[in-house]
């Protein structure tokens, strides 16, 4: 009798005259503390995390008067990001209050999505070096290159090759021995690559004309990322003569072009102290836990509480989980992110998400627009 | 553009002349057909024909 009436309580009666209101709000109530932290955490067991999975439905807690759909202002509220690491090419920083969704979109957008120049086309006019063509071809269009995406076009398959949409760059090297019994140009290295602003200097073989300088175009000189990238050693007497046509592309089409050597996330680890361990047990768990965990007391009177230290995989090197399972519970926040982007080098890391996002955004906007062309009376029965 | 005039092109008359690499020292050697098949610098009797003037095209991926 008590639970149903409580039940009751539970949902709203809608109020006169808001009929619009009641139509798309399920309710103001909060969830029980039971499945408002299987909404928000991850709980990690011995064997399986539980409550893995996020809410997509708005009505999934309609029957509790709790409305779980997406709105603005909340989102707003919540949303925060930080960086926590900038070093070079690398980034590290914390996204809270997004869905797994769009945290993994973005992630997909930055591999795949986000474009750079990459070697495509190689014109070899010599090789005499043990490298095959193939594999030396190969090793040239993985190299990153250091210029922005955003000066060029993309260049479909049937678009003849211009200053608006191919670089040029040139490798002519020969092995030779020195007077003083060392060698010269042993190894080639990717600072070897010399680009040619003009365009092709063998145009009737690669049918690329350009029309005027690049140096306009590109405010600095292109050049590979790192100049110290080994493509071929030569002997005495061989050599290596080509030309690289880069063109713009997508890591969907080839990982050469993908802008990140990786970009990954992962959730924010929490400790939580269920019940407080006393004398041996909160030694051991110290012990076990070093720096997350700190001893308060000795002896029988012995406590422990949870220390500032980065917790991510102290729970892991524990040994006997099953033992402190009752003391202790590591969970993890499924909106925080902890965001790291290695970038390649064409792009700046903050830089490259700040482009996914627009795309994202972009996105958005299309499937939108795609609704709105659908007929609104369509969806009335 | 030398070397790209195709296979059409006529036979040059008069003794040819062909470069070779030594397999051992690395010297270009120029024989004639009849010639001692012997790097001139260092003796070595393996000698390499050079690689074809044309250019070659490839696709940067795998």
């Amino acid at each position: 009798m008590a639970r149903t009436k409580k039940k009751q309580q539970a949902v709203p009666a809608p109020a006169p005259g808001s009929r619009d209101e009641a139509a798309t709000s399920y309710g103001t109530q909060q969830l029980p503390d039971a499945l408002e932290l299987a909404r928000t955490r991850v709980l990690c067991g011995p064997d399986v995390n539980i409550h893995t999975t996020s809410t997509i439905a708005a009505s999934q807690w309609a029957s509790l008067g709790v409305d779980a759909a997406f709105d603005l202002e909340k989102f707003k509220k919540g949303f925060q990001v930080d960086i926590t690491r900038y070093e070079g090419y690398d980034m590290e920083f914390e996204m809270k209050g997004v869905s797994c969704a769009l945290a993994n979109s973005l992630r997909r957008i930055m591999i795949s999505e986000a474009p750079t120049m990459a070697i495509e086309h190689v014109y070899i006019v010599n090789n005499t070096s043990v490298i095959q063509d193939e594999v030396l071809s190969h090793r040239l269009g993985l190299i990153p290159l250091k210029v922005d995406p955003r000066l060029f076009q993309y260049k479909a398959k049937e678009d003849a090759p211009s200053e608006q949409n191919t670089i040029v760059l040139k490798l002519k090297v020969e092995c030779r021995r020195l007077p003083n019994s060392g060698m010269e140009n042993d190894k080639v290295y990717s600072r070897d690559l010399q680009w040619l602003p003009e365009g092709s200097e063998m145009p009737d073989e690669t049918s690329c004309r350009f029309a005027s300088s690049q140096a306009a175009l590109v405010p600095e000189d292109v050049r590979p990322v790192h100049d110290d990238i080994l493509i071929a050693k030569l002997r005495p007497g061989q050599a290596i003569e080509l030309e690289c046509h880069c063109i713009k592309g997508v890591g969907d089409d080839h990982a050469k072009w993908s802008p990140v050597a990786t970009t990954w996330y992962r959730l924010m680890p929490e400790v939580v102290l269920l019940q407080q361990p006393r004398g041996k047990i909160a030694e051991e768990l110290v012990e076990q836990l070093p720096g997350l965990l700190q001893l308060l007391g000795s002896g029988d009177h012995a406590t422990v509480v949870v220390g500032d230290a980065p917790c991510s995989l102290c729970w892991g090197a524990c040994v006997d989980k099953e033992r402190y399972m009752p003391y202790l519970q590591l969970r993890k926040i499924k909106d925080h992110f902890i965001f790291t982007i290695e970038s390649t080098g064409a792009w700046r890391p903050h830089e490259l998400f700040k482009y996914a996002v627009q795309l994202m955004v972009s996105k958005c906007d299309k499937v939108l627009e795609g609704l709105q062309a659908f007929p609104a009376r369509s969806f009335k029965t | 553009m030398q070397g790209t005039a195709g296979y059409g092109a006529p036979a040059p008359t008069g003794p040819v002349q062909v470069a070779y690499i030594c397999g051992d020292c690395g010297a270009e050697n120029t024989l004639k057909p009849g010639d001692v098949i012997r790097c001139r610098e260092c003796g070595y009797r393996i000698l390499y024909k050079k690689r074809t003037k044309r250019v070659v095209q490839y696709e940067a991926r795998w």
